[in-house]
């Protein structure tokens, strides 16, 4: 008999589809892809949905109490679970919503109107990442992912083996690549503590790293600064960057601060 | 008659989330509705304090598919508030670019989520085995519309070379080249794709209903980087007044705003600006528009399928033009060169779905103080409404599942981006 393939499905919360996106950029190799395991549900491209499946893929970040209950169920049914792009691992560019309070964030975007109070497609809460909520068993990191990343993390999963995104900074990957050191130029880039695996794809274009990819485990943040006061980069600039896709870390740092 | 009661939760194959509600009893529509449940994002408010120079970048992942349209819509904005002018190779660099991003945004919608509505399957996947070289012709119109994003914006989705006055890199003339007749020779398989949309388009129901219909046009060319905005009823406004024309307003069983102008509703995308701006067509696409009988004023919605793929058309002819000019005048090594100062500006660019508009006011630091978008697909959402309405009751003798398609395939021809369109800030009530 014939072994079963796996039974793939797709879902998002709040995001811009773009890592979704990356699946059909994948071209003909979305093909091969299918040849691997069955896709049973994948709201932007299929009409078919099934809630049998073994692996489902996440895109998005969690925004309202409803969202958070879909996004229990569908662990539930997952046998694993894999955060696809910045959106479900870090909560990417809109987690920045987190600086102001939610009601002063409701009333900058609603107003104050009385007919949306207590509506649930209204009632957002601070931006969440899919491993605040749930547990999450693979990354798939970037904004948006490298499509042959995910295929690569999706054998992984299918073979068992550990993942094959890489702890190290993008500066190791952009030094690679023989680029010259934006600093050099006078520009500010978060390079140094960026997660590797892009193939430094901004340095390369003469665009600075965003750490779009969030932090390597262990970023030598203290060297970093260093690295900044050599080149005369202020604070405020640094957190400017800091504070764009990598919200999430000043969010732990201070509540680590508060613990202690 | 009996009861019919269709909700289709979170409609398939459009970008985001989305119902289609119909009750009907003995006969009688009760009510029909779009509604839009995608959590909102607020864009609009997180930008605020960001610097001038992540702006675009931050603002581009309002939606992954337009990007491109919505970087260059930013950094015109940006450019305006800050009196940045860009170089003539500027220009022409961006609007290839935005070709691209219009190339693969509309095969994607034509070829990979409606064409399994003409053939009666539930997604593309069945087609890849049914109709495998028809697949394949698609994929490569796909792919050549990425394969021009990543070489002019670095990477496919979320453009990293755009930046306010120029690009941190730009392709070499030898690039640009082998890119040049990778497009002439795209043009027969661009023939062929849209043969198979002629020989099909019997299947996209005939459903017309007088609209307004709104996007930029120019007196120079068929406008889609830049031009003043234009309407099939009232004329041409300057960008500027942009809040005049997309008077949005807030529906509680949508998170994205409504929106109307002359009249209840109008709609924008590759069919308004069709209808606007068909004679600035390349001769290609003039010569498709023919073959399928389309000319302005066409008032069949589900005809935005058919104009999609005369602006591919369009794209490939006028990006080979874009490119000849390029190279013609040689590419040269540009540095963008400005004071940040404090001010308002307003950007409008034509993206896949239609118009877009982005406001932002910076003070002296060249932070971001304030931010308004107004987004294509809101302006649609309104005209959806109405045309289900006039279109429900026309569909009411057909078997259930027939009615729901019939209602999908209405809202998904408007190719509605729903992640875009749930972004925004002040909000007023009428
Ligand atoms: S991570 Fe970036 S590209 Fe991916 S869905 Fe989120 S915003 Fe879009
Ligand atoms: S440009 Fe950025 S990524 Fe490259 S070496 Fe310098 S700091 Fe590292
Ligand atoms: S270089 Fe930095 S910002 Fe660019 S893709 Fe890599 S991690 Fe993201």
């Amino acid at each position: 008999m014939k072994k079963q393939k796996p039974r793939v499905a797709f879902f998002d919360f709040a995001s811009c589809e773009g890592c979704q996106l990356q699946i059909a950029n994948l071209e003909e190799a979305v093909i091969d892809v299918t040849k691997l395991v069955d896709i049973v549900s994948f709201r932007e491209v299929m009409k078919e949905h099934s809630d049998d499946y073994d692996i489902a893929v996440v895109e998005g970040s969690i925004m309202r109490p409803m969202d958070e209950e879909r996004l229990k169920k569908i662990r539930e049914n997952a046998k694993i679970l894999v955060a696809l792009g910045a959106c479900a691992c870090t909560g990417c560019v809109q987690r920045m919503v987190n600086q102001w309070p939610v009601e002063e964030s409701i009333t900058t975007v609603y107003n104050k109107d009385e007919a949306l109070k207590d509506n649930p497609y209204f009632a957002n809460f601070e931006t969440k990442a899919l491993d605040e909520v749930v547990p999450v068993d693979a990354y798939v990191p970037g904004c948006p992912i490298d499509r042959d990343e995910f295929c690569k993390v999706l054998v992984a999963l299918l073979l068992g083996k550990k993942s094959p995104v890489p702890d190290y900074p993008v500066c190791v990957e952009c030094k690679k690549k023989e680029n010259v050191c934006l600093f050099e130029l006078g520009k500010v880039c978060m390079g140094p503590v960026a997660r590797a695996g892009c193939g430094a794809i901004c340095p390369t274009h003469g665009a600075e790293c965003e750490a779009c990819r969030g932090y390597v485990t262990h970023p030598e943040e203290d060297a970093q600064t260093d690295v900044l006061t050599k080149y005369g980069i202020s604070a405020e600039q640094i957190m400017q960057r800091k504070s764009m896709f990598t919200y999430r870390y000043i969010e732990e740092k201070a509540k680590q601060e508060v613990e202690e | 008659m009996s009861e019919i009661a269709i909700k289709v939760d979170h409609l398939t194959r459009v970008e985001g989330h989305g119902n289609i509600i119909l009750n009907a009893k003995n006969g009688a529509i009760e009510k029909v509705q779009w509604q839009v449940t995608e959590a909102p994002r607020m864009f609009e408010s997180f930008v605020r304090g960001r610097h001038y120079h992540q702006v675009s970048h931050v603002m581009s992942r309002i939606c992954g598919i337009c990007s491109i349209g919505h970087a260059l819509c930013s950094l015109k904005a940006t450019e305006a508030a800050m009196s940045v002018t860009i170089s003539e190779q500027t220009e022409l660099l961006r609007k290839v670019a935005l070709h691209a991003e219009n190339m693969q945004s509309h095969i994607l919608h034509v070829g990979y989520l409606v064409a399994p509505d003409l053939f009666r399957k539930g997604s593309v996947f069945p087609l890849i085995e049914t109709h495998p070289d028809a697949v394949l012709k698609i994929i490569a119109l796909h792919r050549l519309a990425n394969e021009m994003s990543d070489l002019l914006c670095g990477r496919t989705t979320h453009p990293i070379t755009l930046m306010v006055g120029g690009f941190t890199s730009t392709p070499s003339e030898r690039e640009l080249s082998s890119l040049r007749d990778r497009l002439s020779n795209i043009l027969p398989v661009c023939d062929e794709v849209n043969q198979l949309l002629l020989d099909n388009v019997h299947m996209l129901p005939d459903f017309t209903r007088e609209t307004e219909y709104i996007g930029l046009t120019s007196d120079t060319e068929y406008a889609l980087y830049d031009g003043v905005i234009g309407s099939t009823d009232t004329g041409t406004h300057p960008v500027e007044d942009y809040e005049s024309i997309a008077n949005e307003y807030v529906v509680p069983y949508s998170t994205a705003k409504f929106a109307s102008h002359a009249r209840e509703s109008y709609m924008v995308g590759a069919l308004a600006r069709f209808n606007l701006n068909a004679e600035k067509l390349t001769s290609g696409a003039r010569a498709w528009a023919q073959k399928f009988g389309l000319s302005p004023i066409s008032y069949n919605p589900f005809m935005n399928n058919v104009a999609q793929l005369i602006e591919y058309y369009h794209s490939v002819e006028d990006s080979i033009a874009l490119i000849d000019t390029i190279l013609n005048k040689g590419l040269k090594n540009e540095t963008p060169s400005y004071a940040v100062k404090a001010g308002r500006g307003v950007g409008a660019v034509e993206v896949p779905r239609g118009i877009l508009f982005h406001d932002y006011t910076y003070n002296d630091k060249g932070f971001c103080t304030r931010a308004n978008c107004v987004i294509p697909t809101n302006q649609n959402h309104k005209n959806i409404n109405l045309d289900l309405e006039a279109l429900a009751p026309t569909l009411l003798g057909l078997a259930e599942k027939e009615i729901e398609l019939n209602l999908e395939m209405l809202v998904r021809a408007y190719d509605p981006c729903i992640s875009c369109s749930t972004h925004y800030l002040t909000v007023e009530f009428t």
